[in-house]
């Protein structure tokens, strides 16, 4: 017979061995398809690598694809550590991008030290209060915010859908749907001059180091913690649940918001209706592969980025599609789920009468 | 105004309201049946795109159209065995789980399907369901016409709402399904298998819900299109909830969402250019989300839906 039993600590190893072992994991399942499909599953392996690190070019390429994904994998990570199921990353995105192009586009001219940290306020403020509205009625009516949190990502795409094609769309860009392109001032600088890689970066790595301290060293930290780990004990010990839920609600929306921020004033320099490829949901992935860690988010989202932007490359040299890059991280997701029981438990084989 | 009142009296109307709300009667049916047996699953969304291709690619290589819906549900149930044995004995988190199967699933069909189908322009087709001829009811007014463009796969779902509620209600095994998602306990007491009950009820209720995606390729429409599913399932597990976890409650929601649905797209042409087509596609996520608010608090939940249960272990 097998038991689990709980430990009590997890040594740093064995949780860095289970996130690599379930990347490994993932390549290894994902090759079963691939090999059925009659594709040569080393070369394309070897070339999703290729694109995805093969060269200066293409690591700038993959971080600049982790930028929005260390964003959304703080909101999940910092959500679910609280047990907030926050599915609704996809829609938070979007408002920050709304709020982006709504304030940096043209309203306020200012100076970039001033509109920029406008821009990024205001975004943060908008994935916000689009999160606070399901965690209240989680809080106030008991109504489950899985579901209004996916529900709203609909709602919140045809909003935008409704504002490109109505009051902020753009009457030069030759009518397509998308809104005026924001103002230099509120632009974040690139990186590197001529690459597409921006400041976006910083801020989400500066975002996953301040979020680490907030968790680890601050006294609302330990109540969010508190909150995950047993909320009835959190209540009966006097902890503000209900405030503590709506911290959670708002750094989570933030951080999702400034996803947005970050795509449209570092990269796209505009919103269109086709800003995010699933940054919100592939955030959930992140997160996961990160054990709920917001350090463990960076080297998390960078190996999702990299899964994405190598497939992208290895589907244009030999034709496979690239929605292989989907399956490497579903199954990447599902491995690290079941390679966490490891980190959670000691697996003891007991004898049969001896237990 | 008239116009928009006038909507009601049209058989076309309920024609559609009846296409639109099938794929959700299995949905919120396969939703149920899972949760009743205490365990939550969110890979409803990837089961639906699974069921959608699986059935429709197996009539398009030569099965006949009941041996597509055969090979949906057996693309659901393999589905269901995943999320059932990821989260009944191994005990994973079943929210984060369920994304897992949706984001498993959808990629797999993607997958699948580019690989099928290279380079098509326009999605290759199938012949699907001919619309049923009923004997006597179709000879009737206004129920004739609604009757004339429903196939037999809303009969079936239909049977489905009766047999799931019979079963529930009515035998020793839905008494122990019923029993496993409140008290697991008890069944343990009874000698009765609490993962296999569990893993059984994810499985079955997983097939219904591929029904619900197969429904949509092989009777609504005659092909497989990328992001056809579009949120439906997320809105079964909504109004599995506004349902109260009853098969008799599950079709008066899918058919009251169905007549929402329908109606916003006929009162969008009336309105065509005065409000934005976005708006009424808005209105039935808003109107989930609003029957959710509505019924939560008095809602009542299977009392060890999410509770993993491991055995000897209080």
């Amino acid at each position: 017979m097998i038991r689990f039993v709980p430990r009590a600590r997890t040594p740093l190893w064995l949780t860095l061995a289970v996130s690599i072992g379930a990347g490994l994991a993932a390549l290894a399942l994902t090759a079963i398809p691939l090999a059925l499909t009659g594709a040569p599953v080393f070369t394309a392996f070897a070339l999703m690598a290729q694109g995805a690190a093969g060269n200066g070019f293409a690591l700038a390429e993959t971080l600049t694809r982790a930028t929005p994904l260390i964003f959304t994998g703080l909101a999940a990570a910092v959500a679910f550590r609280a047990k907030l199921w926050n599915i609704g990353a996809e829609g938070q995105l979007y408002a920050g991008a709304l709020a982006t192009v709504a304030l940096g586009a043209g309203l306020i001219e200012a100076p970039a030290y001033v509109l920029v940290p406008l821009v990024l306020i205001g975004a943060a403020l908008a994935g916000a209060v689009l999160l606070l509205v399901p965690v209240l009625f989680k809080t106030r009516f008991g109504a489950d915010e899985v579901v209004v949190t996916l529900l709203l990502n609909f709602i919140v795409l045809l909003f935008v859908q409704m504002m490109l094609e109505g009051p902020m769309k753009d009457e030069m860009a030759l009518g397509w749907p998308q809104s005026a392109p924001v103002l230099d001032e509120a632009t974040l600088p690139k990186l590197v001059a001529g690459w597409r890689l921006h400041w976006g970066l910083v801020l989400a790595i500066l975002a996953a180091v301040g979020l680490h301290i907030f968790i680890t060293r601050t006294v609302w930290g330990f109540r969010l913690r508190a909150v995950g780990e047993n909320a009835r004990a959190a209540r009966y010990a006097g902890l503000p649940v209900g405030k503590a839920m709506a911290l959670v609600g708002l750094l989570s929306g933030g951080l999702a918001g400034l996803a947005g921020a970050s795509e449209v004033a570092g990269l796209k320099g505009y919103l269109t209706a086709d800003l995010s490829p699933g940054f919100g949901y592939a955030g959930i992935v992140v997160a996961t592969l990160a054990n709920l860690s917001p350090l463990g988010v960076i080297p998390a989202a960078i190996f999702v980025a990299g899964v994405f932007v190598g497939a992208d490359s290895m589907s244009r040299a030999i034709g496979v599609s690239n929605y292989l890059a989907d399956l490497v991280v579903a199954f990447a997701l599902l491995s690290v789920l079941v390679g966490g029981l490891l980190t959670r438990f000691r697996i003891v084989f007991v004898r049969r009468g001896t237990a | 105004m008239w116009e928009a009142l006038d909507i009601l009296t049209q058989a076309n109307f309920w024609a559609a309201t009846l296409r639109i709300a099938t794929p959700l009667i299995f949905g919120v049916l396969g939703a149920l049946l899972c949760e009743r047996a205490g365990v939550l699953n969110l890979g409803i969304e990837g089961i639906f795109v699974a069921g959608a291709l699986s059935g429709w690619l197996a009539v398009y290589l030569g099965l006949p159209l009941w041996g597509g819906v055969l090979v949906a549900a057996g693309v659901g149930a393999a589905f269901g065995l995943l999320h059932g044995v990821l989260t009944v004995p191994l005990g994973l988190s079943q929210h984060v789980t369920g994304i897992g199967v949706t984001l498993l699933a959808t990629s797999l069909a993607y997958f699948g399907y580019r690989v099928a189908f290279p380079n098509v322009a326009t999605p290759p087709r199938i012949e699907p369901f001919a619309p049923l001829d009923v004997p006597v009811l179709g000879e009737l007014p206004f129920i004739g016409p609604i009757l004339a463009q429903q196939t037999g796969f809303t009969v079936l779902a239909f049977a489905c709402v009766g047999g799931l509620a019979f079963v529930l209600a009515r035998t020793p095994l839905g008494l122990a399904l019923r029993a496993v998602g409140d008290n697991p306990e008890a069944v343990e007491a009874q000698g009765l298998s609490v993962v296999g009950l569990r893993i059984g009820a994810v499985m079955a209720g997983s097939a219904l819900m591929a029904l619900g995606g197969a429904f949509l390729t092989l009777s609504a429409f005659n092909a497989f299109y990328f992001g056809m599913i579009n949120g439906r399932g997320w809105v079964c597990i909504a109004l599995t909830v506004f349902a109260s976890w009853r098969p008799g409650k599950a079709l008066l929601g899918a058919l009251l969402f169905g007549a929402l649905d329908a109606y916003q797209l006929r009162v969008q042409t009336i309105a065509g250019g005065v409000v934005p087509s976005q708006i009424f596609l808005m209105l039935p996520y808003i109107f989930s989300i609003a029957a959710l608010v509505l019924v939560a608090r008095r809602a009542d939940y299977p009392r060890a839906l999410m509770k993993p249960y491991f055995k000897g272990q209080r």
